[in-house]
């Protein structure tokens, strides 16, 4: 059994406030986290704000240091306090879909500009090749090179940008995917489009996939595994389909309560 | 992986905003602006090629000559021509304005960006001298360095004090830009996609920055060309060659007014006022339109 | 009742004019919640503008009215251009972003007194409105705090306590809780289904979110590129949805327990800018023929108090879903 994620004691605390009187906000604490899979897979990291899930996928992006702790990524250590990862490795390991696909690429320039950067850095494709692999790269996400090319942030749609956003990284063919909350800023009836399309990257790139999220049914739909987080822990975890049909934890239940759901109406207090 | 042709229309929104990049129009202050400069900037680079006399060497004409066909704005008491002395000043002032101007943009930008994005002790030591060089006024600095120098400091010596203590404002407000640029998705995309420190200041940092540089650099002509004039009045500047403030040193050195050569002094002093009413209506003008292409106007 | 009669609603720019709105003729009963859905761009925030009276350059109404069903205190009508001074009292609204709303600087308690009596003895409206909080599960505290020392979900109350203050007879909430957690929302939803049915009023509710429309609301108003295209009992709809877009959004839905493969609605709804033919669903509807092309379909009772735009609709009642969907393993 291959290990596609680990965290060992991750901890975060911010501290806020001025001298006097200073706050800290355990955003994480102490998530011990262990997904091993043959296969690659779909984890989801479900919970509400605040509950850390942005956090723990901002560590393992190494875009926040966590306070302690490590998290690795196939067995090679991917982030954590005083981890300092090659640069080529890591990005080839770990690529991110951001939340906000409006302010994923920078207003002046080129969203192609993205692809083959990555394409000739992180691949370390020559011209040619470069230009193939940003072709095939936005095929694979249902989109043609000639419409995309020479074109600015401002001329695609939401969802058009975040599929962009997915054939840059996986350009760089990473071992893992980590979406944060990808299609919260999208429109409901065209999420379900950037949701297919992570489970057939899963089968075409082999690339596992970690899907931060609030919406427990978008994570039902396409999750190998679950874990729900409240307040900085992991309170539950497993199977995607288990842990949903049958909720251990308190929290898990309330959240799948909460759901509003179309198939049948919330009991009301009289 | 196929989707229909209807995903390919990427041209048409539902709300109809603003798709493609479209040549901005220019108001009415920039144009205005723009034209006085031009005005000024040609005036003083293509008319020199037209004399070949030196305006600045004395007693080449008759003294205190009035407004004619021949001297347009008359001779002054030093026997020069008023008018050609003007331009070669317009001239002087304008390529020390721009080359300390460009500099010090240089600098600050640089400073600024770098600064703001890499943190750390790098940025703490970077503001300190910051910090330092905005507290301290430059003029009394220029005074006291023509005095060392026996009142005649060369403009290179000028130059280069405006550009060391004149880097300092423009890096401050660059670097604040780039703290909260550096917090933006894009850059970290730009990281994941392999892009090296100085890629990310150039390509992802410094546009979002452009419009502010812009109006920087135009405003910093405008406290080059001051500092200078402001010395040279004072007769702390190297006289002998034509600026807009040696001009004035002269014409206040001989009385002008009093003699009646109101030419001299007044149009010196025209002149620097429609030169600086152009750099300010050019800067304020960019600044309008940079803020109404943003939608912020 | 509340009359919508052909509300045209223009937004003009620089670059033209388009209609954000496009002729919508409604009848709202009153007394029920109503939910507006669709995605962006089809129009339902700015129809709420146009029935709260907020409509400010460079939104104007160009064509048709609004008739709230009530009078004034001398018995006149009130339009669109007076409703203004019923606001809060006949009529209110809750926004999408509270944190947007109140003002960062300024104490709860003081916001109220701006909002409600401006003129008035303060301390006695406060005790009032300390009162009626409490009924909403708010901490009496709370009117104390600056909004950025209340969370998410509070803030959000405070703005139903404000809009519900004076029971108006009609309560447009856009989009309020999509800023909000799924725990939050559901709590929110519950207060405003609770008010409502204490309160006998009309809320209409904008939402993208299918499955609040199911939970909160009585009838359903579904719209497309800024017209209207569905409009019934919400139950009706979600049982047998006329339309093939509203077919299409809620089929679109996953669920859990559900193993259905989903797919989203494929393609944009069309460009306003340009002048439109024929029904403006038929570019991505799978049932189009030449007549959907050519000719736009009206508003149409097909089943009483169930209407819907599409030449189709008959057959859509009849026929077995849109998708095949394969059961996933």
């Amino acid at each position: 059994m291959t290990t596609i994620l680990k965290t060992e004691h991750l901890h975060k605390v911010y501290r806020l406030g001025s001298l006097r009187r200073n706050v800290s906000i355990q955003a994480l604490n102490d998530v011990n986290l262990t997904v091993e899979s043959d296969e690659p897979a779909i984890v989801s990291i479900v919970g509400e704000s605040g509950s850390g899930k942005t956090t723990l996928a901002r560590v393992i992006l190494r875009l926040v240091e966590p306070t302690a702790g490590k998290a690795m990524v196939y067995d090679h250590t991917v982030a954590g306090k005083g981890i300092k990862p090659a640069k080529r490795e890591f990005l080839s390991m770990v690529q991110p879909v951001f939340q906000n696909p409006f302010e994923s690429f920078s207003r002046y320039r080129t969203i192609d500009s993205y692809l083959f950067e990555t394409a000739t850095r992180v691949k370390g494709l020559e011209k040619a090749g470069a230009s193939e692999a940003v072709g095939e790269a936005l095929a694979s996400v249902g989109l043609e090179y000639s419409d995309v090319r020479g074109k600015y942030p401002n001329q695609f749609s939401g969802g058009e940008l975040q599929r962009m956003s997915i054939a840059r990284a996986l350009i760089a063919r990473p071992r893992m995917l980590v979406a944060d909350e990808p299609v919260s800023m999208i429109d409901a009836s065209r999420r379900m489009t950037i949701i297919n399309l992570f489970l057939s990257l899963k089968q075409e790139y082999k690339t596992s996939i970690l899907y931060i999220t609030h919406d427990l049914a978008t994570a039902y739909y396409i999750s190998d595994y679950i874990a729900v987080m409240n307040r900085g822990n992991i309170v539950e975890f497993g199977a995607a389909k288990q842990v949903l049909s049958d909720p251990q934890h308190a929290y898990t239940r309330l959240l799948l309560d909460s759901i509003p759901t179309l198939k049948h109406k919330w009991v009301r207090q009289a | 992986m196929n989707l229909s042709l209807l995903e390919r229309d990427s041209n048409a929104t539902a709300t109809g905003t603003l798709l493609k990049r479209k040549t901005p129009r220019l108001n009415l202050r920039l144009k205005l602006g723009i034209a006085i400069l031009a005005f000024f900037v040609i005036g003083s680079l293509v008319l020199p090629f037209f004399t070949s006399v030196n305006p600045s060497q004395q007693a080449t004409y008759l003294k205190n000559l009035p407004m004619s066909g021949q001297h347009l704005l008359g001779t002054n008491a030093l026997g020069q021509d008023i008018f050609w002395f003007l331009v070669f000043a317009v001239r002087n002032s304008l390529i020390l304005g721009v080359t300390v101007s460009l500099c010090i943009t240089v600098i600050s930008t640089l400073m600024g960006l770098s600064a703001g994005y890499l943190g750390g002790w790098y940025e703490r030591i970077i503001m300190l001298v910051v910090d330092a060089f905005i507290t301290i006024p430059v003029f009394p600095i220029l005074i006291v360095l023509s005095a060392l120098v026996r009142g005649s400091p060369s403009f290179i010596l000028i130059g280069l004090v405006l550009v060391v203590f004149g880097w300092a404002w423009g890096a401050r407000t660059v670097r604040s830009m780039a703290l909260s640029l550096r917090e933006q998705e894009f850059v970290n995309m730009a990281r994941f996609s392999g892009a090296t420190t100085f890629d990310i200041i150039t390509r992802e940092l410094l546009p979002y920055t452009f419009s502010y540089i812009v109006v920087n650099f135009i405003n910093t002509i405008l406290f080059a060309i001051n500092m200078e004039a402001a010395l040279a009045v004072i007769g702390l500047s190297n006289v002998q060659v034509p600026t807009l403030g040696s001009i004035l040193f002269w014409a206040l050195n001989y009385n002008a007014l009093l003699i009646g050569q109101l030419s001299w002094i007044v149009a010196p002093i025209v002149a620097t006022v429609l030169l600086f009413l152009g750099l300010f209506l050019t800067s304020t003008g960019y600044n309008e339109l940079s803020a109404t292409r943003r939608g912020v106007a | 009742m509340i009359r919508l009669n052909n509300i045209v609603a223009t937004y003009t720019t620089q670059r033209g004019s388009i209609n954000a709105v496009d002729g919508v003729s409604l009848e709202i009963p009153d007394g029920i919640i109503l939910g507006i859905a669709g995605e962006s761009g089809c129009g339902k925030s700015t129809l709420m503008k146009v029935i709260y009276g907020d409509v400010v350059s460079p939104l104007s109404l160009s064509a048709g009215s609004v008739e709230y069903g009530f009078r004034d205190e001398r018995g006149g009508e009130v339009t669109g251009r007076n409703i203004r001074r019923y606001w809060f009292r006949r009529i209110s609204y809750i926004p999408q972003s509270s944190m947007s709303s109140l003002n960062p600087v300024v104490r709860i308690s003081r916001q109220f007194v701006d909002f409600l009596e401006p003129a008035k003895n303060k301390a006695k409206v406060l005790e009032e409105v300390r009162a009626y909080v409490k009924q909403l599960d708010l901490p009496p505290e709370a009117i104390d705090a600056y909004p950025h020392q209340l969370s998410g979900g509070m803030r959000q109350r405070i703005m139903v306590a404000l809009a519900t203050f004076f029971q108006p007879d009609i309560i447009l909430a856009d989009e309020p809780t999509t800023a909000l957690d799924v725990v939050v929302q559901k709590s929110i939803l519950l207060l405003l289904m609770e008010l409502q049915e204490k309160m006998r009023n009309t809320i209409i509710l904008v939402s993208h979110d299918m499955g609040v429309h199911y939970q909160a609301t009585h009838r359903m108003l579904v719209m497309y590129a800024a017209r209207a295209v569905e409009y019934g009992d919400s139950e009706a709809i979600f049982s047998r949805p006329l339309h093939p877009y509203t077919r299409m959004l809620i089929d679109s839905l996953p669920t859990i327990g559900d193993d259905h493969a989903r797919q989203g609605v494929p393609g944009r709804p069309p460009s306003l800018w340009e002048p439109l033919q024929g029904c403006r669903f038929a570019a991505r509807c799978p049932l189009a023929t030449e007549v959907c092309r050519q000719q736009e379909p009206a508003l149409t009772e097909y089943r009483p108090g169930h209407f819907a735009a599409c030449h189709y609709a008959n057959q859509q009642a009849r026929e077995q879903p849109l998708q095949v969907s394969e059961v996933r393993p």
